[in-house]
């Protein structure tokens, strides 16, 4: 004989782009979907919800993740930062106007995803070159661009960086 | 698709993890870094009733190298092996595997005892698992049971552990001094599930084999340590030989078709990295048709 576990809200409390939050979530919501409908964070985009195409790449506790294949009970005590958090604050803006003068979005599904693991790779490898830059992006889908233009955006921006004196 | 209702546990430490899987058998399912679960929930293939989550068991966790064996405990990211300097010194053969394990977002949650348990063939650790000699230790409410990663895996997604067992660590004998590595896979794309590959520790003394351990991977239900190896150990190796290895390769795999790869495909390119494995580990590339 086996138990019956009753399925109910499970109170949670997090960190979301520095602002405390508190909520009662069932187990099966997932972080992307806690984002989106919960906290109205839309930036995070849904694409596969298997982990394949990286839209829905956010940050937890400075590391990205698949926000679709993490669920949002999992992030008790954690400090969750979203596209919103990286763009209010100011730290991809740089990395926003190579996107734009670069083409590098057409209909921008993949671009919050993108910028994400884009950041995080120059984050912890300022001089990254192509061949690094795209096999960091190689998990992350778009269907527009042909890549080419991310690249060279990305190539941009970590060159700019390298010669600015921080 | 979203995964069905389900109700959650956060274990508290390995007894109460048990005591969960213990109380809920078959319909309970460990939640590690939920790379394969979620996905594998999310398009509804599997519908646990209760998920025990272990990410917070700090004994689950962590590096260490007690005299000539690492210990790696099984809640250890993929991310963790990439940079760890104890992998890269004591097993670089995992270092150089790793990379080749899905993505960044995916490699920062995923963990090895959660790749060991769910046992895709396709899988680059289990077959390290094999080539290194590994041990996985597994804990149950009776007490603890040492595996050799030989006897581990059993089949498709299938493992000795049973489900009421929590893998606990992996024990890896330190590399020899004089020891060397292979690892190579061919896959679509960086980051994808090889369409084959290979994982290789090896001793080479005057340039021949003392000893060699090669597992091939996505060649069949399981991770496969090929058996030919022991033809090609205390011979001087020959294209000839080398070529007849290859070919008995071949019929030691039962690999699957699907829409990556025939099963011909699958062993003509087993064979491939065979070759490319014993001329890389011996540093001699007339083997692999180059010139000397
Ligand atoms: C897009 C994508 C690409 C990927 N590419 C690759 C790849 O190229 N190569 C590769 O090897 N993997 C790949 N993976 C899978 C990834 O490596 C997973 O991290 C790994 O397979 C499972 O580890 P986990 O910690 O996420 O386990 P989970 O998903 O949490 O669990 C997997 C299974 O193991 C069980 N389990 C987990 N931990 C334990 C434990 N300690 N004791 C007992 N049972 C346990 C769970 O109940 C479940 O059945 C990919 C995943 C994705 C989403
Ligand atoms: S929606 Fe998460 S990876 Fe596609
Ligand atoms: S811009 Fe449309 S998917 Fe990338």
């Amino acid at each position: 004989m086996t138990m019956e576990a009753p399925i109910v809200l499970v109170p949670i409390s997090l960190q979301v782009n520095g602002e405390p939050v508190e909520a009662q979530v069932l187990p099966r919501l997932n972080l992307a979907d806690f984002l989106r409908e919960h906290l109205s964070l839309t930036g995070t985009h849904v694409g596969c919800e298997h982990g394949v195409c990286g839209a829905c790449t956010v940050r937890v506790n400075g590391d990205i993740v698949r926000s679709c294949l993490m669920l949002a009970v999992q992030t008790h005590r954690a400090s969750v930062e979203t596209i919103e958090g990286l763009s209010d604050s100011g730290e991809i803006a740089d990395l926003q106007a190579s996107f734009r003068q670069r083409n590098a979005l057409q209909c921008g599904y993949c671009t919050p995803g993108m910028l994400m693991t884009a950041q995080d790779l120059l984050k912890q490898h300022p001089e990254a070159g192509r061949e690094q830059i795209r096999e960091h992006l190689s998990g992350n889908y778009c269907r527009c661009t042909g890549y080419q233009a991310i690249v060279d955006a990305v190539e941009a921006t970590a060159r700019t960086r390298m010669e600015r004196p921080s | 698709m979203k995964a069905s209702a389900f109700s959650y546990a956060r274990a508290t430490s390995v007894a109460n993890a048990l005591d969960l899987l213990a109380a809920h058998g078959d319909s309970a399912k460990v939640l590690s870094g939920g790379q394969s679960l979620m996905p594998a929930m999310n398009l509804r293939l599997i519908n646990p009733e209760l998920l025990v989550d272990i990410g917070d068991l700090a004994e689950l966790r962590g590096i260490v190298l007690r005299g000539d064996v690492l210990r790696i405990g099984a809640l250890t990211r993929h991310v963790d092996l990439l940079q760890s300097p104890e992998i890269a010194a004591h097993a670089p053969l995992l270092t150089e595997a790793i990379g080749h394990v899905a993505h960044p977002a995916i490699r920062n949650r995923g963990t090895i005892g959660g790749s060991l348990a769910h046992a895709d063939p396709a899988s680059e650790l289990p077959a390290c698992m094999l080539a290194l000699k590994a041990t996985i230790i597994v804990r149950g409410q009776p007490g603890e049971r040492r595996i050799a990663a030989g006897d581990f895996f059993t089949g498709i997604y299938e493992t000795a552990l049973s489900p009421q067992e929590l893998l606990v660590a992996v024990e890896v004998p330190v590399a020899r001094k004089d020891s060397t590595h292979f690892f190579h896979e061919f896959a679509r794309r960086h980051g994808d599930y090889a369409i084959v590959g290979a994982a290789a520790q090896a001793v080479v003394r005057d340039g021949v084999f003392a000893d060699l351990r090669i597992a091939f991977f996505a060649v069949g239900d399981r991770p496969l340590l090929a058996k030919v190896a022991a033809r090609l150990v205390d011979v001087a190796i020959t294209p000839v030989i080398l070529a007849e290895a290859s070919a008995a390769l071949g019929e030691e795999l039962d690999p699957q078709e699907d829409q990556q790869a025939s099963a011909a495909m699958r062993r003509h390119l087993a064979g491939v990295l065979l070759v490319r494995g014993v001329s890389a580990l011996l540093g001699r590339p007339d083997l692999s048709g180059a010139p000397a």
